[in-house]
């Protein structure tokens, strides 16, 4: 799987409070949720993002409490792939359950800056950043998991039969 | 080589002699858990693998306590989700309005976690039951669905801190202090992926309510569980809860840990996270003037009873300072009642407290007690993330219910020794 995009940057710890706030945790519709993603850190992410565009933050992205939601909320603004320092370990399970592609890779996510173009190749373990000429190495997906992110997620998966 | 209590517990479900850190393994499981907000999500999920009935309807337990009583039209049609669902698949633990309580508090209490289980629940505090000697873990709505059609997860094997406890906790201070000053030291990220083991002669000196609380709180560390040996506390609390027979563990002498913290409870104080991450503790000598607008006490983390006893010992025959919207919330049911039957709920409410129906409401900015632009707010909750609690420019300080109970009377951030002592 590859992704290109431009690179829409946070910092640390960013939790699945301010990606998806609770009080739209009233309705579970990627739609609906997508409208407020960020919002309370970002009012401008909703507007601005663009399909194909790469999320990069710093340390422990996504702590916080377990809602899907806020992996649901980011795959339906249109982020096609989450690059971080690192991942709080629900999000990390949840991201890869529901079909959103995340990597983690320090280098990349220190490089890397808000606007630039970034190509990220999940299976091969590689991240680029067009805009400065710049490559990094990740580790690559398993295959299993490349399987349950190409079918969208890992129910989708199991019903397909493929895992 | 030997093993953590928590990879004892892992290897035991998964079938296998031993496991090792970093193993991926499938595991058998003793309950899984979901609620309003996440168990919807599930229950969708759960529909298009196209099973027709989950795998043991007597392990699976949905608490309806996020936003009940209903706080809107969509929370309502959530909750409908997970009753219809729970009519069908003939599963009896569902626990409505009247019955429910927050679930972190509900299970313990029903005696539906006994020690040497394996649980997940779709909510990140269900590290709370390693205080029964459980390997309990918060994971997504889609890892419930598969574990309520198959009745397996899929875990990668953790390797460990230890966390040695030694002394006694002096007056005032209890597991919420102990817990702030751990993620003080280790940080917001200091477990992650990482069990917590907690060991030491310090354990016999904590109430099964501090207990629960300090692995509540695991996951604000990034900790995948937190465990304590089932000691006589404990298996005494199972006893007297109905919980199945236990089944007890014990790390191998030679585990290894990828670290070892040692905290005598002695010298703990009274502690507050400052916002906006629960790292940022402070104890009261580097506090200043902190005027709130609210305090909020209740949660998972301490809505039991021992909380509001203690938040009652300081509200007594006082009165919560002007200006200051006091919410008090009984975690169950049957802490609410045993609260009425102490008088607690009395000398709440004449001290001019609200008291509420049990509900996770304020916690997470759900409702019943959001605060506005600028407000500040001490909360005996688990999280102070921006816009935990209403609007993204408010402020949460986490404490425990005596601090959250001093401030009260004061109107501004207090140890409880201030109160007590004047």
């Amino acid at each position: 799987m590859k992704y290109q995009g431009k690179a829409i940057c946070y910092g640390d710890h960013i939790d699945t409070d301010v990606i998806i706030p609770a009080r739209y945790l009233n309705t579970s519709d990627p739609a609906e949720l997508a409208k407020h993603c960020m919002e309370d850190l970002d009012s401008s992410f909703a507007s601005r993002v663009k399909p194909g565009d790469i999320l990069v933050a710093g340390e422990n992205f996504g702590c916080g409490s377990s809602r899907e939601h806020a992996p649901i909320a980011i795959k339906a603004s249109g982020i096609s792939v989450v690059i971080a320092r690192s991942f709080a370990r629900i999000f990390y399970r949840n991201a890869i359950n529901i079909g959103l592609a995340i990597v983690e890779c320090p280098e990349a996510a220190a490089a890397i800056r808000e606007g630039d173009l970034v190509e990220a190749d999940l299976d091969r373990g590689i991240i680029r950043c067009c805009t400065a000429g710049t490559e990094y190495a990740a580790e690559p997906f398993p295959a299993f998991v490349q399987q349950i992110i190409a079918h969208g997620g890992l129910v989708q998966a199991i019903a397909d039969g493929v895992i | 080589m030997g093993m953590t209590l928590t990879q004892k517990i892992l290897a035991a479900h998964a079938g296998l002699p031993s496991v090792q850190a970093g193993q991926l393994i499938l595991a058998s499981l003793d309950r899984i858990l979901g609620n309003d907000i996440t168990a919807p999500v599930a229950i969708r999920e759960f529909r298009r693998l196209g099973r027709g009935a989950v795998f043991d309807k007597e392990k699976i337990t949905m608490v309806m306590d996020h936003f009940v009583p209903n706080k809107d039209i969509k929370a309502a049609e959530q909750c409908s989700i997970c009753r219809s669902f729970c009519a069908e698949q003939e599963i009896g633990g569902f626990y409505d309005v009247g019955r429910m309580g927050i679930e972190h508090a509900l299970l313990p209490e029903q005696g539906l976690v006994t020690a040497g289980d394996a649980v997940i629940g779709a909510d990140s505090h269900t590290c709370t039951y390693g205080a029964l000697g459980a390997f309990s873990t918060g994971v997504g709505s889609t890892d419930m669905a598969c574990g309520m059609a198959s009745g397996k997860a899929w875990f990668k094997v953790p390797s460990a801190i230890r966390v040695r406890l030694t002394g006694r906790p002096g007056r005032f201070v209890s597991g919420k202090d102990i817990i702030l000053h751990l993620i003080g030291m280790i940080g917001v990220d200091g477990a992650r992926y990482r069990s917590l083991e907690f060991t030491g002669s310090g354990i016999a000196a904590l109430s099964m309510s501090d207990r629960f609380c300090i692995c509540n709180m695991a996951i604000e560390a990034g900790a995948k569980n937190a465990v304590f040996p089932a000691d006589e506390t404990a298996l005494a609390y199972l006893r007297a809860h109905g919980a199945r027979e236990p089944v007890i563990y014990t790390a191998d002498s030679d585990a290894t840990y990828d670290a070892e913290l040692a905290l005598n409870l002695t010298e703990i104080r009274p502690t507050v996270a400052f916002p906006h991450l629960p790292e940022n503790t402070r104890t009261f000598d580097e506090i200043g003037e902190i005027a709130i607008q609210q305090v909020v006490i209740g949660s998972c983390t301490n809505g039991r009873l021992d909380d509001l006893r203690a938040a009652a010992e300081i509200l007594k025959g006082r009165r919560c300072a002007a200006g200051v919207r006091v919410i008090i919330i009984p975690a169950t049911q049957q802490i609410y009642l045993d609260a009425m039957q102490e008088g607690l709920l009395r000398i709440f409410i004449e001290s001019g407290a609200a008291v509420s129906t049990p509900t996770c409401g304020p916690c997470l900015g759900g409702y019943m007690g959001i605060l506005a632009k600028g407000e500040r707010a001490v909360a005996t909750t688990n999280r102070n993330f921006v816009g935990r609690m209403g609007h993204p420019e408010s402020e949460i300080y986490l404490a425990s219910p005596a601090v959250a109970a001093a401030s009260a009377v004061t109107g501004r951030l207090s140890s409880p020794e201030e109160v007590m002592n004047t």
